[in-house]
């Protein structure tokens, strides 16, 4: 059993240190940061990058540990040792599902590096639903994750528009420029401290979208490229060397399924858990009230998306089903059923490109990456799919090549479609 | 210029395609379905120059009239963008080529220089490329034939008398070297490596590729490794069941990619033969210098001088072996790639070294150097004694009649005891692998070993100094200027390959690619093999040595990544030689061949099968002129034809035992299969119990062999998952073979709560592998699989989830029965753990009443079966230790405080199975970590800190595919020394 002899977050510390984030999500997190703000939490989300990140990660992580832990790892210790902050004034927030991969265990991985690195008394508050750990200074309640529902349904519209308007716009960066003048504001708006209005949230919806799609675009033919996956190396340009932007350049739409939907898929498992096994019965019912709250809102979000002439998102009780016949609901470590579901739900929406992206030697994905690959393309035989595997010794030119393989194919696929309509 | 081309679009009927692989530019010229002129050659990585070399030396063709271009491969990619001429993916563009002029083609097979490509076209395309693990093919085969010390046409010639194949492993190039070589040492006939090499290729090529889809129909075979390799198409014809007919070996086989980019460079913009030349030679300042470089090696000349300086002091005497006469004693260092022979005087001098690649064959070399030695010897000198050390030790022990063999590792400590009296940390980089280990109090305390994939080291650097054309020596001296290495990382060797290919992409000179070899050498030993954060964690007397330290370039790396000095002994090389030689200092009457029985000597190996028992070891038989016969690749003494009085307890043999002989009966419901693997070596008991109380005849697929590997290899879509999960696939078709339809293997997130640990998960392969056997697994779908997700918290947790399952397998089965059947399951469980615990107790007082050592082998339930352990319990108990597992004893301490998370059951097991050996003066615990096992980066840490805290030595054992057992020989042998040391 795990020893408590980790350094609780103390009241008094809560006060005084400076809590850093790490990247995965830079807008969301930002988003999210904000909100901590609003409670008095002294928080600052790091935006740093480069070959240091991974040599301190290599350096004070167990080599065959996953990839993201060693890039998180690193991003801490570069910051505790950059001088840039007091390390007996900093504190370090990881989050923790609590889950069967050996995600969970991210959390000790960093706190023996920091005893390695000799700063044993940096306290590392785990951030957990499951309450895994107790830290004083630090606790969460209604009222923080409520706040911290919108910063990532605001944070996936972010994304969304980014990604639906960055290949035609006329003007390079200007979606981006814009999303970043946006997640200021939002940041500034969350971090007021006002209690959360959902009549304005839905108003911002609106003319969030109306700014995006006031952008000046022209037509251009792009090939939709979704891509999926272990969630760190899915999301973060440091853990998969700009795939977005790769793909942008090679002239593809990127669609990426948002972060709520990993938030559903964890609340969905506490469902599963009772469903399959009757346990949790207790908090059963509150759990799922979170459920539909979420599923609520998802769908409030695609509908303004729609309205405002974009793409929507498919609803997650319509994602819960699509696996049905491919994996059991009930494969729940690391992203689970829910990676094989987008595939399946990008696949239906029309994205039959896919980079399904892992560490190397992720072990859920052995299951439901990989392992679901064949009967995805037996069934689904327009469904281009490629699996690529980030490491710290990995090279962008072997990832890039294959890649480029799927994109010939999605073009020639996109070309045969054109010719057959004529 | 832009508006010359779009003026001559389309006009164009030639077409020049450019295939630029990993080691080799193809250059066709085509127009319409007529090829004008094809070429290819080694680039040597001079990608730019090479290519513009190809295209002056087609300037006539090219001049006489416009025709288009593209560029395809890994190494064109980069050139294409600097250059702003048109890419194509290679396998796209094979796809399309044969595609349109082979239309009948199933399948295709390419193999490249560092690539191979499987593209199906009946049925669905699909292509798919090897990964980021999967080892290169071209680049694999020409480094095994550097191996067999032959060119690669020799080795095809070779192969093709093979008259049996050995197992090699077929993961990645490191993995089956360390396959190969032991098997050249043991001597076994280079044809049938060479063909088992060439199996490898084959294996690889289906598991790391098919995944899971059947290579059938017509197939082509294409790319250069294929069109050179008679033998290798041979192994993949004979395995995929092919023909001349079916298995196709066309022409064009080099060149199809270039072929195919003719093609699609015939749809761009036409140019000309200036034009071309033009990007090509402005193309040279944009490729960009993308890895980042690192300070170089030495600032100036004068830190060069002084450094040579100063390692030019720790040098042994020497004396001329014509001058002396006395007694001398020899030390023989047979090694994986070198052998190393030292003869020294009553004082320590030496008289005679020697330092050799062994080509393949140690003991006709041996033999050579000592008759050498015994004519250099005469009458004047005397060898009183003689030992041996190194991959080699027994083989050469038996040939020569040598006085005594021991482990590397001591045979190393000795030497290094020589130079620095006060060593406490040992650096030995060889040829193959990397040991290290640190002293304390008089004895070696801790041992690393590089693990099978990242033993990058001596040979790897030689084998990219000869692709560059190269010797090491100057390879290295290169390096010593390199003024700003190139930052390769520290992984495998494969990665190497691609990293480094991607600087010479990058435009890095070779100086600049040997010190960064060097310096990724040195990393890849700091902190993948030692571990360490700093000098402070090694030590304050540091010796470095083994033949990669020769290497000027390698030592000033690891005095600069440490920031401390080290020695190095000028013998560097000899040094395990020379230890041996020291060792045999305690003789003083020789058993060594004379010279006349050295002339006299012959030796012939034969291969063979043993018999003994159900693993069917491939046996190699050595018989030497005096009668003296060895024989190696055997797990146990059995077929020595020694009858041991085995009584030492191995809880390994005895769980085989008790779930092989689990009682089965004809049942009314008919037969139901297990697959015995994974999760199931844990429940068997309690699925069996279960099933049988239900009426079922219960059957389990039985202990696994290669064969059951490779029955379900197929089938395996990722290849990086760890071996006892691969092997399941083989279990399954075990079960479908006997005619079993009906399969049970239920998903499982949660596994028995001991109570002793946070949670109580399965790690994620164990938990949902039922998943991925159901979704690829063709097989299966004739079959009913049953895998429920399911709860073993409770028996009322287990019927109420089982039930569901059970009746939709038979609707007359009734709740009542299965609550009845789940109670008889819990009670057999709780009978096999109780007997298991007895026989852990029982195990320990044996050892306790006769003196013996007990050692825990700590890993995972299905650790146990033979194919996955490749009998390591076996060697432990013939080494003298009673052998128990970690659920054996983990019963016997109370649950521990942990700093990591303890979430999974069979892990916290090996917590407490440390802690054990913690409170156990006689008990040892080795830990068994399967290759690919991720939630073993946690927990060996773990299990280190509290043998460490305890005072406990830590040892590993990491293990796959590999059969070898050499090198968990060394290991477990340097353990039992340094108890032996320890007790004093």
């Amino acid at each position: 059993m795990q020893e408590h002899s980790y350094i609780p977050f103390t009241e008094e510390m809560k006060k005084e240190y400076t809590i850093l984030v790490p990247t995965m999500l830079p807008r969301h997190f930002e988003l999210i940061v904000s909100v901590l703000r609003t409670y008095g939490y002294k928080a600052e989300q790091l935006r740093t990058s480069g070959q240091k990140i991974v040599d301190m990660g290599l350096r004070y992580v167990h080599n065959d540990a996953c990839y993201p832990a060693v890039l998180v790892i690193g991003q801490f210790l570069e910051a505790i040792t950059s001088g840039r902050y007091d390390p007996k004034k900093t504190a370090l927030v990881l989050f923790q599902t609590g889950g069967g991969c050996r995600a969970s265990n991210y959390i000790s991985l960093l706190r023996k590096a920091l005893a390695r690195a000799g700063y044993p008394y940096v306290p590392v508050i785990s951030f957990s639903l499951a309450g895994l750990e107790n830290h004083p200074g630090f606790k969460l309640g209604l009222a923080e994750y409520h706040s911290m529902a919108y910063a990532v349904l605001y944070g996936d519209l972010l994304l969304t528009l980014v990604n639906q308007v960055k290949p035609y716009e006329t003007e390079r960066g200007s979606a981006e420029a814009l999303a970043e003048a946006w997640t200021a504001r939002l940041g500034k708006a969350l971090g007021a401290g006002r209690k959360i209005d959902y009549k304005k949230v839905k108003e911002t919806y609106r003319e969030m979208i109306a700014d995006f799609a006031a952008i000046p675009k022209r037509e251009k033919e792009t090939v939709k490229v979704g891509v999926v996956g272990e969630i760190f190396v899915k999301y973060s340009p440091l853990g998969n060397n700009n795939l977005e932007q790769f793909l942008v350049d090679e002239g593809a739409e990127v669609v990426v399924p948002g972060l709520l939907d990993f938030c559903l898929y964890c609340v969905y498992n506490n469902l599963m858990d009772f469903r399959l096994y009757g346990r949790g019965a207790l908090k059963y019912p509150l759990v799922k009230l979170a459920y539909s709250f979420l599923c609520g809102k998802k769908r409030d979000l695609s509908d303004a998306l729609v309205e405002g002439g974009f793409t929507g998102m498919t609803p997650f009780e319509h994602t819960t089903t699509l696996a049905d016949g491919y994996i059991g609901c009930g494969t729940k470590m690391g992203e689970g059923w829910l990676l094989t579901a987008e595939m399946l739900e990008l696949a239906e929406s029309g994205v039959k490109n896919i980079v399904c992206t892992q560490p190397f030697g992720c072990l859920p994905n052995h299951i439901c990456g990989k392992g679901m690959m064949k009967p995805i393309k037996e069934r689904n035989p327009d469904v281009n799919v490629v699996a690529i595997d980030y490491d710290p010794g990995a090279t962008k030119v072997n990832q890039e090549n294959r890649l480029k393989l799927m994109l010939a194919n999605a073009r020639d696929n996109l070309h045969a479609a054109e010719t057959a309509q004529g | 210029m832009a508006k010359e081309i779009s003026e001559m679009n389309s006009q164009a009927r030639r077409a020049l395609g450019v295939d630029i692989g990993s080691t080799t530019v193809k250059v066709v010229l085509t127009e319409g379905d007529r090829v004008l002129y094809s070429r290819y050659e080694r680039h040597l990585s001079q990608v730019r120059q090479k290519t513009l070399e190809l295209v002056r030396g087609i300037e006539e063709l090219l001049r006489e009239e416009p025709f288009t271009v593209a560029l395809s491969g890994s190494a064109g990619l980069g050139l294409s963008e600097a250059a702003g001429l048109p890419f194509v993916q290679e396998v796209y563009a094979t796809g399309e080529f044969v595609k349109k002029y082979e239309p009948d083609t199933s399948v295709v097979i390419e193999l490249g220089g560092e690539d191979a490509k499987v593209i199906f076209l009946a049925g669905g395309t699909d292509e798919r490329m090897n990964g980021s693990c999967a080892g290169g093919t071209g680049a694999f085969i020409d480094q095994m034939a550097v191996l067999l010390n032959m060119t690669v046409d020799e080795m095809d010639e070779e192969s093709l008398k093979a008259t049996q194949l050995y197992p090699i492993a077929s993961r990645c190039g490191v993995f089956a070297k360390s396959d190969v070589q032991p098997l050249l040492n043991q001597g076994a006939s280079k044809a049938d490596v060479a063909a088992s090499i060439y199996q490898a290729v084959v294996n690889q090529t289906i598991t790391g590729l098919a995944q899971g889809r059947r290579i059938t129909g017509k197939v082509m075979f294409l790319g250069g490794p294929l069109h050179y390799c008679k033998g290798l198409v041979k192994r993949f014809r004979e395995t995929l069941g092919l023909d001349g007919q079916s298995g196709v070996l066309p022409e064009f086989a080099l060149y199809a990619v270039a072929l195919g980019t003719a093609m699609y460079a015939s749809h761009g913009e036409a140019t000309t033969f200036d034009a071309l030349v033009k990007r090509l030679e402005e193309s040279a300042g944009k490729l960009s210098s993308g890895r980042d470089r690192l300070p170089p090696l030495f600032a100036s000349e004068e830190e060069l001088d002084a450094f040579r300086r100063r390692h030019a002091k720790a040098t042994v005497g020497q004396k001329d072996i014509t001058d002396y006469a006395g007694k001398a004693w020899l030390g023989i260092d047979c090694g994986s790639t070198t052998t190393k022979l030292v003869l020294i005087s009553e004082d320590k001098e030496i008289l005679y070294t020697y330092y050799r690649s062994n080509q393949g064959n140690p003991v006709s070399l041996v033999r050579d150097e000592l008759i050498a030695i015994r004519r250099a010897c005469g009458d004047r000198i005397t060898v009183a004694g003689c030992a041996v050390t190194g991959y080699g030790e027994e083989l050469i022990k038996h040939a020569f009649h040598v006085d005594a063999g021991l482990v590397e590792t001591i045979a190393h400590y000795t030497a290094a005891k020589h130079f620095r009296p006060d060593v406490d940390f040992i650096l030995d980089i060889g040829g193959q692998d990397i040991k290290c280990f640190k002293i304390r109090s008089g004895a070696i305390d801790s041992i690393m070993l590089n693990e099978a994939c990242s033993s990058g080291c001596g040979s790897f650097i030689e084998t990219f100094a000869r692709s560059m054309g190269y010797s090491v020596e100057n390879f290295a001296r290169e390096g010593l200027l390199g003024k700003a290495p190139v930052n390769l990382g520290s992984r495998c060797t494969v990665f190497m390959n691609s990293s480094v290919k991607q600087s010479q992409k990058d435009g890095a000179t070779v100086a600049d690619i040997s010190a960064g070899l060097s310096v990724s050498v040195v990393k890849n030993a700091i902190y993948k093999v030692i571990r360490a954060n700093s000098a402070r964690d090694l030590g304050t007397s540091i010796v470095v040595q083994g033949g990669t330290f020769l290497n000027d370039a390698v030592l000033r790396a690891f005095e600069k990544e440490l920031g401390a000095e080290v020695v190095r002994p000028s013998i560097a090389g000899v040094m395990g030689a020379y230890g041996a030689a020291l060792y045999a200092m305690r003789f003083e009457k020789s058993t060594l061949l004379s010279l006349s029985e050295l002339e006299n000597f012959s030796h012939t190996s034969q291969s063979a099968v043993c018999n003994g028992c159900a693993n069917h070891c491939r046996l190699t038989v050595n018989r030497f002129g005096d009668g003296e016969k060895y024989i190696s690749g055997n797990q146990c003494q059995r077929g020595l034809g020694i009858k041991t009085a085995d009584e030492t307890p191995n809880l390994f043999a005895w769980k085989r035992d008790y779930l092989t002989h689990l009682p089965s009966e004809a049942g009314k419901r008919g037969k139901i299969g297990l697959p015995l693997a994974l999760g199931m070596y844990e429940l068997a008991p309690l699925w069996h119990a279960l099933f049988t109380s239900l009426g079922f005849e219960v059957v389990l697929s039985g202990l696994s062999n290669r064969k059951t590997y490779e029955a379900g290899q197929f089938s395996i879509p990722s290849d990086t998952a760890c071996y006892p999960a691969k092997i399941m696939h083989g279990h399954i078709e075990t079960l479908l073979k006997n005619g079993i339809d009906t399969i049970f293997y239920p998903c499982l997130t949660y596994n028995v709560d001991e109570k002793a640990s946070d949670n109580h998960y399965n790690c994620p392969v164990v938990a949902y592998y039922a998943e991925l056997l159901q979704a690829n697994m063709d097989d299966l779908r004739s079959a009913r699989f049953i895998y429920p997700y399911l709860s073993i918290d409770s028996r009322a947790a287990l019927t109420r989830t089982l039930l569901p399952a059970l009746s939709e397998l038979d609707s007359t089965i009734r709740r009542a029965e299965v609550r009845r059947a789940v109670d008889r399951a819990f009670e057999a469980y709780d009978a096999y753990l109780d007997a298991l615990h007895t026989a852990g107790k029982n195990a320990i007082e044996w050892a306790r009443a006769n003196g013996k050592r007990v050692m825990i082998l700590a890993g995972r339930p299905y650790h146990v079966d033979p194919e996955i352990s490749h009998g390591i319990d076996k060697l432990a108990a013939s080494l003298g230790f009673a052998v128990v597992t970690e659920d054996s004893v983990a019963n016997l301490v109370p649950a521990r405080k942990t700093k990591v998370l303890d979430q999974w059951t069979f892990h916290a097991r090996m917590y407490r199975a440390a802690e054990f050996a913690v409170q156990n003066p006689d008990v040892e615990l080795v830990q068994l970590v399967s290759f690919g096992c991720g939630v073993d980066a946690i927990t060996t840490d773990e299990i280190r800190d509290i043998l460490d805290a305890g005072g406990k030595l830590y040892t590993q054992i990491k293990i796959d595919e590999i059969t070898n057992l050499g090198a968990v020989r060394i290991r477990l042998r340097s353990l039992v020394g340094a108890l032996d040391e320890r007790k004093g």
